[in-house]
Order: C-alpha cells, then structure tokens, then sequence
C-alpha cells in the first residue's frame, strides 16, 4: 500500500512536469477534457495538430512502461450499461464544466483558481456520494 | 516546436498516469469510496503533479511562451451554474465507472473493448454538450 502511494507520488511529479512543459512551452493548459473536446466539437481544428500528437503521447507512454512492467491491471466494469452512463456523463460533464481532473484539478488548483478549487469540491463529492449510494446503499457497483 | 513539446507533455502525462496507477479503475473508486476500504493514492497523484504545476505558473509570470504567443489569463472568477452542474454530472460518471478523460485515453492501447466502450459513451457526450447546455439555458435563463 505504502508503495503505492510512492507510485503515485512519482507519477504526479511525471503529469505535473507534463502540465509544466505544455503551459510554459506552449502557452496552454493540459486539460485532457478541453484537448479532446476541441477535436471532438471542431472549437479546437485549429490547433488539431498539437492536440492529436499530445493524445499519441498520452496513448503511447503507457504502452512502453508496459513493456517492462505489468501494470495493464485497469478493473474496468463489464457492465455495459454502466459504462454507457458513465461514458455519457463524463463527456457531457466535463464540456459543460470546461474542465476535469488535469484541467480544473492539477492546472486550476495549482494557479489557486477558484474555479478550479470548486470543480474539483464538485466533482470528488459527487464521485463519493455516487460510490456512497451504489456501492454501499444499493450494493450495485 | 509546438507539436515536440505537444509530444513531450503527453508522454509525460500518460506515463504519469500508468506509473501512478490511475488507469487502475479500482484506484480511483478506492478513494472515492470513503465508506468502504479507502485509498488515498489518488490525493499523492495529485499533490505530486501540482508541485511542478505551481512552479510553472510562478515561472510565467512577466515571460511569455517558449514558442511565442501569450499564457492563459485568469478565467472570469464568476463561478456559475455550468460549472456546478458539470462538474457534477461528471464526478458521478467518474465514480461510476472510475475513469477520466486523461485515464481513458492512457488505456486506449490496452484496456480493451470495455475500455473503447466508455470512451465512445464520452465522445458521444461531448458531442451531447452544448445541445445539454442550451436545454438547461432553456429551463433556467443563463447566468
């Protein structure tokens, strides 16, 4: 357990310095939400190029960890269902929030945004009145 | 230019977020499960990744971009009904299923159809977005 948050540590320092590289080299923010809703709604073709290679980046890094570490363990649902719904709610959230966990999260918080401090209140609470009620009053998740 | 450090920054990202095990779905719903066997990994992600974060906006400040332009202003402080609503609507798909954007896209490469069924679900909500956003403009008049 302790190692884990060891990894975890390590791998915030690795998203971080990420964010640090994006905003200071290009003058944006690393919000994962916002670079693939802009290809996905057209407000962000003009800078299609950009975002396409940061999400090649993003998909292929894990892939060259797994290669030398089985970390490919991901407990995703098999209930369709369930990830439909939360497929949908993410999508529709994250646009009409402008933001997700890097964007209002890491990037907002980090500048004392408060907009980026109550997304992210938001957020967390309703992820954990969700497990509240499903996992633990309902006893469905 | 623009587009190594757009490759750089993703690396980063999404070796942060294997290393981190956040593509690990059962993670994430750890910490958001207060009442059961919690996790607090995500909170180290977290702080870890907003060490750097909070650097580079200090270091922006008087500068411009590496490779010109200008940094993001401040955003409009005005907190809103879109950004409250939003926010929850996807904090309980975040819990439901205990993936983000980031993440989702992370495991695209091994997660498997489970997987690409979530991200497809996002995809079509962000197409859903600004349809859902005229409707609550519609029922309750814009902020």
């Amino acid at each position: 357990m302790q190692l884990d948050w060891i990894y975890g540590l390590i791998g915030g320092l690795l998203i971080g310095t990420g964010g640090a590289i994006y905003l200071l080299g290009n003058g944006r923010i690393m919000g994962a939400s916002g670079i693939i809703g802009g290809l996905v709604d057209g407000s962000g073709w003009s800078t299609a190029m950009e975002r396409i290679i940061f999400l090649v980046g993003v998909f292929a890094a894990p892939l060259i960890v797994l290669q030398f570490w089985d970390r490919s363990t991901t407990n995703i649902t098999t209930n369709v269902v369930q990830l439909v719904i939360a497929g949908l709610l993410v999508g529709v959230g994250t646009r009409i929030a402008n933001g997700c966990t890097s964007g209002h999260g890491v990037c907002g918080m980090s500048r004392l945004s408060l907009r980026g401090i109550v997304a992210t209140v938001f957020y967390i609470l309703a992820g954990g009145l969700t497990m509240a009620i499903l996992r633990h009053v309902m006893g469905w998740i | 230019m623009r587009n190594f450090i757009a490759l750089l920054a993703g690396f980063l990202f999404g070796g942060g977020l294997i290393v981190s095990g956040m593509t690990n779905t059962a993670k994430v719903q750890g910490w958001l499960d207060v009442f059961g066997a919690w996790d607090p990994t995500l909170a180290f992600v977290m702080g870890g990744a907003m060490i750097p974060m909070a650097l580079a906006w200090i270091l922006t400040k008087n500068r411009t971009p590496l490779t010109g332009g200008s940094f993001p202003a401040r955003p409009d402080p005005k907190l809103g009904r879109n950004l409250i609503i939003g926010s929850t609507m996807f904090g309980m798909g975040w819990g439901l299923a205990g993936l983000c954007p980031g993440p989702a896209i992370a495991s695209i490469g091994f997660g498997g159809a489970y997987l690409w069924t979530f991200v497809a679900a996002m995809i079509v909500g962000m197409l859903l977005a600004p349809r859902v956003r005229a409707t609550m403009d519609r029922m309750v008049p814009a902020e």
